[in-house]
């Protein structure tokens, strides 16, 4: 017993949803989601085009504040907070949950300030700190040895691959508790693929991740707990083994069985 | 006549007609630029430079046009710029689809359009009947007044250009909107905005209409910008419609300087657009 028990005691959520609802203007796209993302492990959102993986992830640092009209309620909690709340501050949000999108997009400068310019929203640094912070970053997403040469060279340079580790480690600079990976491969040859995958390993040391996936096979392999949403609804949630060996609900069984999706 | 022959006629039907268009429209612009160039080299000379328009029969050059029409343009540009940058973000970043946004987009294509001598009309009536007096700077009022409209629609369209998925990410990494928009946004259109403001320097650069009632013109050298200005397309139309053939001759100098600026400009812009084309 003293192993279940122990495994049991690292499960500290990160994140707890609760009851949240989430609305396109007067369409309901999540409905009654409850669910705990727990800290240090990665989760991963599978289910077909339009089931809501991806907005539930917006919701989670609240980017659909810049569209009008989208809005969400139920209680989503970070760090004890109800982030939905009205007076939270976005900003101070985005700090501690970051994000990484479907593709790369390297900002038209540098990449050393790439990697510089979160960092600036949130600290106040030396040249020397920032030089370190940048490095520290870089490292984290395997990236460093590729471009410590040329850190002024335009971010837009690199390759598809490359971007994509530096977006990572523009979202890992900032130093946030939770990484939020909205489809970070789809765009990505399968070599760059491997190595993000690979980095999801490493960077779960330090960071909770939720990363939404097309890919069943890039679910199982990078995450300890999976979640199968369809049609706005949260069908079944847990480890990730069980998932795909036994999954509890008729409807993840046919998508992850390939019948339906 | 089978199928696929008919079509291989009818393909070379459209390419002769388009080609034949084409053509047509070349050979006008070719023979203004020939005999601009052909018209105004021959009256070209250093003089141009370092004197003053003459009176009729008198030897002179263009030099206080040219000082005034320089002068005028990057006072127009200087103060339009700004303005019309930020009436762009404001309609690519925050106004999109709102009412403000909307009617201010409207006006601004309104403005767009609206002929130069209207504007000249117009700062004549609200700025120069007010003074008494023709000024350059109303002058440069006037040319502000175009460059505004030309610079507010290719800055909006070359943010509206940018990928939303540029600006999400900035956002989430907790930067502020104006920041996003400063170091973000703007950034990634720069070159295409840079391009909207050197095709706008190229328009004001010829027109006429709008200095008539404006700056006027002004035989003598000054720099006051209270006082009547000399520039090059009106002295270009006083001198051109003159009977004094030393006069036409320096129409035609001005007329060359004109439009070599014109050229100039655009290639640059051409150059500037093509570099981000290829950062892309």
């Amino acid at each position: 017993m003293m192993p279940v028990e122990k495994s049991l005691q690292q499960l500290v959520p990160q994140i707890s949803i609760k009851n949240l609802n989430f609305y396109y203007g007067k369409a309901i796209a999540l409905k009654n989601i409850n669910l705990e993302i727990y800290k240090g492990h990665v989760t991963a959102f599978i289910g077909p085009s339009g089931c809501g993986k991806s907005t539930l992830l917006r919701t989670i640092n609240r980017m659909y504040d810049l569209y009008p009209g989208q809005h969400a309620d139920g209680d989503l909690i970070v760090d004890g907070k109800n982030i939905l709340d009205k007076g939270v501050d976005t900003i101070e949000l985005r700090a501690k949950v970051g994000m990484v999108f479907q593709k790369p997009t390297p900002f038209p400068m540098s990449i050393y300030d790439n990697i510089a310019f979160g960092v600036r929203m949130h600290e106040k640094l030396t040249r020397n700190q920032m030089d370190d912070r940048v490095e520290w970053a870089l490292t984290k997403a395997a990236l460093w040895n590729e471009v410590k040469d040329k850190l002024n060279a335009p971010g837009t340079g690199l390759s598809g691959g490359q971007q994509q580790r530096l977006c990572i480690a523009r979202g890992v600079a900032v130093k946030p508790q939770v990484l939020l990976l909205d489809e970070p491969t789809s765009a990505l040859d399968p070599i760059s693929t491997m190595r993000i995958e690979e980095l999801i390993h490493e960077l779960k040391r330090d960071f909770t991740i939720a990363i939404v996936t097309h890919n069943m096979q890039q679910a199982a392999r990078v995450s300890d707990y999976t979640a199968y949403m369809y049609l706005g609804e949260l069908v079944e949630f847990g480890k990730t083994d069980e998932i795909f060996i036994k999954p509890q609900d008729k409807r993840t069984e046919d998508y992850i069985t390939g019948r339906m999706g | 006549m089978n199928l696929r022959t008919q079509r291989k006629a009818i393909n070379l039907l459209a390419l002769t007609l388009s080609l034949a268009a084409m053509a047509f429209g070349l050979f006008w612009l070719i023979w203004i630029l020939w005999m601009v160039f052909e018209q105004g080299v021959s009256s070209l000379s250093l003089s141009l430079f370092t004197e003053n328009t003459p009176p009729p029969g008198g030897a002179g050059g263009l030099k206080n046009a040219i000082a005034g029409s320089a002068i005028m343009v990057g006072l127009a540009m200087l103060m339009a710029t700004p303005i019309a940058i930020l009436a762009g973000v404001y309609l690519a970043e925050y106004g999109r689809n709102t009412w403000l946004g909307n009617v201010t987009r409207f006006v601004n294509d309104i403005l767009l359009s609206a002929p130069s001598i209207v504007i000249g009309l117009f700062v004549y009536a609200v700025y120069v009947a007010q003074m008494g007096k023709f000024s350059g700077f109303s002058g440069a009022i006037a040319l502000a007044l175009l460059v505004i409209p030309v610079v507010v629609r290719t800055t909006e369209d070359m943010l509206v250009l940018v990928p939303t998925a540029l600006r999400e990410a900035a956002f989430a990494l907790g930067a502020p909107k104006w920041k996003v928009i400063m170091m973000v946004t703007l950034r990634a259109a720069k070159t295409g905005v840079i391009t909207g403001i050197l095709l706008a320097l190229a328009r004001i650069s010829g027109e006429t209409a709008p200095l008539l009632f404006t700056a006027l013109s002004n035989q003598f050298w000054s720099l006051d910008l209270n006082e009547p200005m000399a520039n090059l397309p009106v002295t270009i139309y006083k001198f051109a419609m003159s009977p004094f053939a030393d006069w036409q001759g320096l129409a035609w100098a001005g007329v060359f300087i004109i439009t070599l600026t014109v050229l100039i400009l655009n290639i640059l812009a051409r150059v500037v657009f093509r570099r981000t084309a290829a950062q892309h």
